[in-house]
């Protein structure tokens, strides 16, 4: 994942989506342990507080858990709740913003299947 | 446990370098100190170490005077531009003698870290290159042990990658124990993620006080055709404005008004560009 001080979305933010996609993609597996708040926040060179905030989202959403002492691991079920939530969040973070863009260059509707069906192609 | 500053003035003949400042640095955060040139950064950051007098006012570490008080002077370590040790003296008896000063220094850190650094103890202060010269105080302030680290301009001619290394060993440091930082800087950008609570010095007046994710929520810039733009800001409050031909970019405080037009695009002011606008407006630039 990668932390940036310049865009629009606060660090925090950053930091929880970016473990968000680590467990998505699994390299950090259910039941694994995540990067300490040390870690994160020497690698990202960032406030350990901001750290930590970004971090209690994850475990106010059961996406995490804390052991004392030990560390945070990754709950059970976490992949499909994510992908679930990022599901929902699919249409107005990219579909919306995908059309506007596209009515503002004045491409059809039939323009844009075209080019989504060729993205798939070309994937698989 | 704080370091509490009231209503603190500092006269040279007629110049006011500080202007009844009072400010509060409270225990185990992070602060980034900013101001321009000459606005009194350095002049704060001698008076609460007693390096120099106030005219009027006080400085109380955990409640008390630090004036001619070693009790409380020990509490704090300022790096600053200016060496204070002899320069005739080597760095590993730099490194012997700070443990006279301050008791809780860690002599075999330093050592580990001047390794790090690749800083060679054997020379003596004064052969020391800039940057060899700033790394050689990072390390006496990061082994030192006070509970209040005070940095003024704290990576002065260090190479990228000496500065990254400095970065991390700081948070890694905080985040095992934590105590009290405050870095002035004019590499803004540099230390906007590490920093908690943001101080913004202009004049010799306290501008901004306030957390950085507060501070970053303040303003924000909106970009488009001129007479948009124009049309947007009226009745807001502008700090600055840029314009390109047709195009205006207008920095505004407070939040963007829900109804925003399309032809209008909203950007996020990072932490260098608010400090920017908010030290010009101030100055009627």
């Amino acid at each position: 994942m990668n932390i940036n001080a310049d865009i629009d979305k606060p660090i925090f933010q950053q930091i929880r989506e970016g473990i968000e996609d680590a467990i998505i993609l699994g390299a950090f597996p259910e039941g694994s342990q995540i990067p300490s708040i040390t870690e994160i926040s020497v690698n990202y060179k960032i406030n350990p507080a901001t750290a930590l905030k970004g971090v209690n989202l994850l475990v106010e959403e059961n996406i995490v858990y804390k052991k004392r002492g030990v560390g945070m691991f990754v709950c059970d079920g976490a992949v499909d709740r994510l992908m679930e939530n990022r599901r929902k969040e699919f249409y107005d973070k990219y579909v919306s913003s995908l059309i506007s863009e596209a009515k503002k260059l004045k491409l059809s509707e039939q323009d844009i299947k075209q080019m989504i069906e060729r993205g798939f192609g070309s994937e698989y | 446990m704080s370091i509490e500053i009231k209503g603190l003035t500092k006269q040279y003949g007629e110049t006011t370098a500080l202007d009844n400042v009072t400010l509060k640095f409270e225990n185990n955060k992070i602060y980034g100190l900013l101001g321009r040139n000459g606005a009194g950064k350095s002049t704060l950051l001698n008076i609460i170490t007693n390096r120099i007098f106030t005219t009027s006012g006080e400085v109380l570490v955990d409640g008390e005077n630090v004036r001619e008080n070693d009790r409380a002077i020990s509490k704090i370590y300022l790096m600053s531009e200016k060496t204070l040790y002899p320069g005739d003296m080597r760095i590993n008896n730099v490194f012997k003698w700070s443990k006279k000063f301050y008791p809780d220094f860690d002599e075999k850190r330093a050592f580990e870290l001047a390794e790090l650094f690749e800083l060679n103890t054997n020379k003596k202060v004064k052969q020391l290159s800039t940057g060899f010269t700033s790394i050689f105080k990072l390390i006496v302030a990061l082994c030192v042990n006070t509970p209040y680290i005070f940095l003024d301009e704290p990576v002065l001619g260090l190479d990228a990658n000496n500065r990254e290394l400095f970065y991390k060993l700081l948070i890694e440091k905080y985040s095992e124990e934590p105590f009290t930082v405050v870095i002035s800087t004019h590499l803004i950008e540099e230390i906007s993620t590490l920093i908690e609570q943001a101080i913004i010095i202009e004049s010799g007046k306290i501008l901004v006080n306030t957390s950085r994710e507060e501070l970053l929520q303040s303003g924000y810039s909106v970009s488009g055709k001129a007479v948009y733009v124009d049309n947007y800001i009226s009745g807001k409050e502008i700090i600055g404005e840029d314009t390109l031909g047709g195009l205006k970019t207008a920095y505004v405080m407070g939040k963007p008004q829900a109804d925003m037009p399309e032809s209008l695009e909203v950007t996020a002011l990072d932490l260098q560009k608010l400090f920017v606008k908010l030290t010009n407006a101030k100055e009627g630039k």
